[in-house]
């Protein structure tokens, strides 16, 4: 009785948010899931339990396989571009340089201004104007005699959302390398000092001493990265609107939802949406609330 | 003697080389560094360049260069079409980032120190509140506020930031709790506190650097937040980023009132970034869970 009245009270304050996180996160999720299984395609119908129906009749709509392959494109490159860039950067400021703080700043600054604000910058930027015609990038290159670089940007049919991911990028890599650079910093010095003395040269300190402490980092960023580029939404809507040559899920369902208005249909592009990040995000949380409790303990 | 002296000559080369090699790795360093930060400024020369231009100079063969007459011209418009947005995002960032920092003091400490059975549990499904697609709730969420009346107003758009902000803000208070002994909150139990009278004595008053870094937070996504504000506000409600968007996706806005939309829109959170970045930065690694 007495342990009861000694944790009742903190249940009771933290309670508010148990319901809310209880019908805002998993009963809206759960509603979204079971309306994208009735056939409500407008408005006003009440909408018949259907089944499965949407999820298998979407794969036939040429809009939405376009969508998936421009997400999938845009995925690898944005992950692998910021990773790299992030990684690079942390690298090159580790072992400590003059100005690290002002450098640190400006590689950061982006993820303080929103999407669609830099959106407004790189549409112009990636410009697909070309010559006479050009501004942006396209001009810079021509101005700089580099011509054969100007392309279609974003327009173009089969890369442009490797182009996408460039303001995306430009934007999240900064944080990649705060991420690695405390990496960097949490590897005991005594232990690179002990690979160099039994006669490591750099390159193998860094391969063999260096890059193991850093994977959960890297995990951590690939996460991160993943979840952010599987549901872009604000960065396309702010440089392309939303064509189809630039579509994305969370775009298409932002336009079966508004402009087809078809809630079963916006329902079932969300549900797919919300599988593609839980299907690497549960293990990952899993994974690290296991290895939270196994420091605890220890 | 003579032996000494090859000695040291053997040794010292080496050392030399390697001085020789550590300078020109060091300014191999510094080059590229130098050279990612003019190309991660690219946009921001742009953003400044064309908003001062004048419509006469808004050529293409004139992109890259300089304002030849500056003018505030672009500046004043792109205020004008711009305000009612960015007020509207101050009624929005500020009463939601404190709501939310108040909460999730509140369940960061019951979490880290007055813990209840299954509080791990709880937290774990917090966690996940966190990663969520919002797509995923939007259209229950949009029918929910409908049937509530509070569809399209500010007031709905607080409720939907602060309820999907609790598991981030959560977090970060319960990191910070976590390195508070314990035996401060023992004595004060021992002395017949109860717990929200700890909460004000004890934990309350060192909790100011968490504060900071969860209102940051809270009020950079507030104010950079574009989904829920195209789902669930109306023109009279828009906030300052979908007021943008739509600003500069009107074909016949000039550039140079696009780009000057784009820095007022983003002068607020830049002002915070520049003054307390160091609370930024501790949010964004609390945050390594989120993005």
């Amino acid at each position: 009785m007495r342990s009861v009245r000694r944790w009742l009270p903190g249940l009771l304050l933290v309670s508010p948010s148990i319901v809310a996180i209880a019908v805002f996160v998993y009963g809206m999720l759960g509603w979204n899931f079971r309306l994208a299984m009735t056939d409500k395609h407008d408005e006003i119908s009440e909408g018949q339990f259907v089944g499965l129906t949407n999820f298998v009749e979407l794969w036939d709509q040429p809009r939405w396989t376009i969508s998936v392959n421009h997400a999938i494109v845009f995925t690898i490159v944005f992950v692998l571009g910021a990773l790299l860039l992030g990684l690079l950067l942390a690298f090159l400021m580790e072992k400590g340089i003059k100005g690290e703080g002002t450098f640190r700043a400006i590689y950061l600054f982006p993820m303080a201004v929103s999407f669609v604000a830099t959106g407004i910058v790189w549409r112009w930027l990636m410009n697909a104007g070309q010559d006479e015609r050009a501004v942006g990038l396209n001009r810079l290159f021509d101005g700089l005699g580099l011509d054969f670089l100007q392309w279609q940007w974003f327009r173009d049919p089969d890369w442009g959302m490797a182009a996408m991911a460039i303001p995306a990028i430009w934007q999240m890599s900064g944080y990649v390398m705060a991420l690695f650079l405390a990496g960097f910093r949490g590897v005991p010095e005594e232990l690179r000092e002990a690979a160099r003395v039994d006669g490591c040269n750099e390159w193998r300190v860094y391969r063999y001493i260096v890059l193991p402490y850093l994977r959960p980092v890297t995990l951590s960023a690939l996460i991160i990265l993943g979840h952010i580029s599987l549901k872009v939404f604000d960065l396309i809507v702010a440089v392309a609107g939303k064509q189809i040559i630039t579509d994305v899920p969370a775009v298409f369902m932002w336009v079966a939802v508004f402009d087809s208005h078809d809630p079963a249909k916006g329902a079932t592009i969300a549900a797919y949406i919300v599988l593609s990040v839980t299907v690497f995000v549960v293990p990952y949380l899993i994974w690290s609330v296991r290895k939270e409790r196994k420091e605890r303990r220890s | 003697m003579s032996t000494t002296v090859a000695q040291v000559g053997r040794h010292e080369a080496p050392v030399e080389r390697s001085r020789v090699r550590g300078r020109v790795a060091l300014t191999v360093r510094y080059a590229l560094l130098i050279l990612f930060v003019l190309v991660f400024l690219i946009p921001v020369y742009v953003l400044l360049a064309t908003s001062f231009k004048p419509l006469t100079e808004a050529d293409p063969s004139q992109a890259w260069n300089l304002p030849q007459i500056w003018t505030f011209e672009a500046w004043r418009v792109a205020w004008e079409k711009l305000s009612p947005g960015l007020w509207n995002s101050v009624l929005l960032a500020v009463p939601g980032s404190l709501i939310s920092a108040m909460l999730g003091s509140m369940n960061g400490y019951v979490l880290s120190k007055w813990r209840f059975p299954g509080a791990d549990l709880v937290f774990t499904l917090f966690l996940f509140g966190m990663f969520i697609p919002y797509q995923g709730v939007m259209i229950p969420l949009v029918q929910l506020m409908v049937n509530l009346d509070i569809y399209g107003d500010i007031p709905g758009l607080i409720l939907a930031h602060v309820v999907y902000g609790i598991p981030i803000c959560t977090l970060i208070f319960r990191n910070y709790y976590v390195t508070i002994p314990d035996e401060l909150i023992e004595a004060s139990r021992v002395d017949g506190a109860t717990m929200l009278r700890t909460y004000r004595s004890v934990i309350l008053p060192v909790s100011g650097p968490a504060f900071a870094v969860v209102i940051i937070w809270q009020f950079t996504s507030l104010w950079n937040d574009f989904l829920f504000a195209v789902f669930l506000t109306g023109p009279q409600s828009w906030p300052a980023t979908v007021l943008l968007n739509n600003i500069a996706g009107a074909q016949a806005t000039p550039y140079s009132q696009q780009m000057a939309a784009a820095i007022l829109a983003s002068v607020p959170t830049m002002i915070v970034y520049v003054l307390l970045g160091r609370f930024f930065m501790r949010g964004l690694m609390a945050g390594a869970l989120k993005g």
